[in-house]
């Protein structure tokens, strides 16, 4: 193997840093939630204990956490599901080029650059008028949706300009129905970026702040609850919290890019070496 | 027959795209449009047709102020993210060999990006408070005597989220453009005796330009639009067009708040189509 170049090593540490530049901030409050019960916002660690931990299962100290969390937990899944389906569904009609699709892409493009506050206000401003009560099943939810469903639409994209017509022409050939083609072609064909869809809907709909604000009505999901804690919580309890929703996105995205990993082994296993040659 | 059935069946597939963003896009845009003309009592707003809100807006110094602001950290920040993300992005594509470890690293890279924005911010608060990490680590190398004041609640804690927060939205298509560089592409250019600064400047970055400039769109726009990351790191200290509009909205004066949002998405909206000049986004993906 050639050697390396010196850059290679500079570019390494940069890397590096960067590294530690995204991780370190949160690996300190990992370690901070962690204080001992006099202990402060930041170093020394007066101690070591779960006070702060145990603080947050105390329902009066800190406010509706749990209802928050499990608010978000729902919502999360719900915006995931339906991220998956409208997405996959805009992903073949994109590929029809019907008339009228470059509309449709540019109010998506326009969904994902739009500042949040915006939607926000807007969605706000038109249940007020109507006389609906905005809820985060409801409001929140379709407020929510604008900002993962480019995200979801970009990725089909991804995957179909990737995508292998051929498949679909044989299938046809074969004398396979539009649905079946989909059904038994394209879509086990696509499913691992299902998967990542899947993983973007709920992470984005689980962490998504601005876009909820005035449209979560009086039950707060988590990040606004979190965000609330922000301002008249002043011990390390909020390091606790964040630590805990933190390690929860990790082993949810372990999760996903696990679920990714198995499928593509499998694939490997059972796929046929036909076309391969000998 | 055929072709009509395509667009028909087209539509249907796109339909509930379609009606989420007409119901939760499109509506909500028209609806600041329109309550921007409205008037406002202290405690109810009322339909009109008057260009108060407007000409308060543009006949207010603090505007100009706080729209030069926003372009400040919009600029500071495209700055940093673009010289960052492009080097990291360089780094993954050229000289990480395999495509595992490739991946690997690009993970590394991506995963803050699914995790929560706030406790992120958070999260710098140990490090730049008055006795944070910084403070504490740079006194005792007796670089300086003083606890820095300046490091939070500052323009500069503002810009360093941002960087934070925002540089895996250049490294992302940086990196996706990089990837599908021809390597003989950079193979010729050595064999006919260019350096590889050479190579960088005239092979490399050029065709890099797509992904760069999706990368501006993403980060300017956050930016533009952000008010939760300068709220929460300038400690209330600092404004942008994003706090105008959500104090506005925090004292219940909609009109005024949606004449700012509007004037603030057709800023946005400029900025989006100048960059859009330079690059087709759907061939890119």
């Amino acid at each position: 193997m050639e050697r390396r170049p010196l850059s290679f090593y500079v570019l390494a540490v940069f890397f590096g840093l960067f590294v530690l530049f995204l991780y370190g901030p949160i690996l300190t409050i990992g370690i901070l939630s962690f204080q001992g019960p006099q202990g402060g916002l930041t170093f020394p660690m007066n101690g070591v204990s779960l006070h702060w931990f145990r603080d947050l299962f105390q329902e009066q100290a800190v406010g509706d956490i749990w209802g928050a969390f499990r608010r978000s937990f729902a919502l999360g899944l719900m915006v995931m599901l339906t991220t998956v389906v409208v997405s996959v569904m805009a992903g073949l009609a994109f590929r029809k080029r019907f008339w009228g699709s470059g509309l449709v892409f540019y109010a998506a493009i326009t969904s994902l650059v739009i500042p949040s506050i915006l939607i926000s206000l807007g969605v706000g401003l038109i249940f007020n008028q109507l006389g609906f009560k905005v809820h985060w099943a409801t409001s929140g939810f379709g407020s929510q949706l604008t900002w993962t469903l480019p995200f979801g639409l970009l990725i089909m994209f991804a995957v179909f300009n990737r995508f292998d017509k051929s498949y679909e022409e044989a299938a046809r050939d074969q004398g396979a129905t539009a649905w079946q083609t989909l059904r038994y072609v394209v879509l086990p064909i696509i499913a691992p970026s299902l998967i990542g869809v899947a993983l973007f809907g709920f992470t984005l709909s689980y962490d998504e702040f601005a876009r909820t604000l005035l449209t979560a009505g009086s039950y707060n999901t988590l990040p606004l609850e979190i965000f609330g804690m922000t301002t008249n919580v002043t011990t390390p309890v909020i390091y606790a919290l964040g630590t805990l929703t933190t390690a929860f996105s990790f082993a949810i995205i372990a999760a996903f890019l696990l679920g990714v990993w198995i499928m593509g082994k499998r694939r490997a296993r059972l796929g046929s070496d036909a076309g391969k040659g000998v | 027959m055929q072709v009509k059935n395509r667009h028909i069946v087209g539509w249907l597939e796109a339909a509930p795209l379609a009606v989420v963003l007409l119901g939760f896009l499109i509506a909500p845009i028209v609806m600041i449009v329109i309550v921007s003309f409205w008037g406002a009592t202290e405690f109810s707003i009322y339909p009109a047709f008057q260009f108060d809100n407007y000409e308060f807006l543009f006949g207010s110094p603090v505007t100009y102020r706080v729209f030069g602001a926003t372009l400040k950290y919009a600029f500071i920040t495209w700055a940093l993210t673009l010289a960052i993300g492009f080097t990291v992005a360089y780094f993954l594509a050229f000289h990480v060999r395999s495509l595992t470890m490739q991946i690997a690293l690009f993970l590394v890279c991506t995963i803050p990006f699914w995790t929560s924005n706030i406790i992120r911010m958070i999260s710098w608060i140990p490090f730049l408070g008055r006795n944070g990490i910084a403070n504490q680590t740079l006194i005792s190398w007796g670089v300086i005597d003083e606890p820095l004041e300046w490091l939070l609640y500052s323009d500069f804690s503002v810009i360093l989220a941002f960087v934070h927060l925002y540089t895996l939205f250049m490294v992302v298509p940086i990196f996706n453009t990089m990837m599908r560089i021809d390597k003989s592409l950079l193979e010729a250019a050595r064999d006919n005796g260019a350096s590889g600064f050479q190579t960088l400047v005239h092979v490399i970055i050029p065709l890099t330009k797509p992904g760069i400039m999706i990368g501006t769109i993403f980060v300017v726009t956050l930016v533009m639009g952000d008010f939760i990351t300068v709220r929460f790191m300038s400690g209330s200290q600092r404004a942008n067009v994003g706090r105008l509009i959500s104090n506005d909205i925090g004292l219940l004066q909609y009109p005024s708040a949606a004449a700012t949002a509007v004037v603030l998405l057709c800023t946005v909206l400029i900025v989006i189509a100048i960059l859009l000049r330079f690059v087709n986004i759907r061939k890119e993906l």
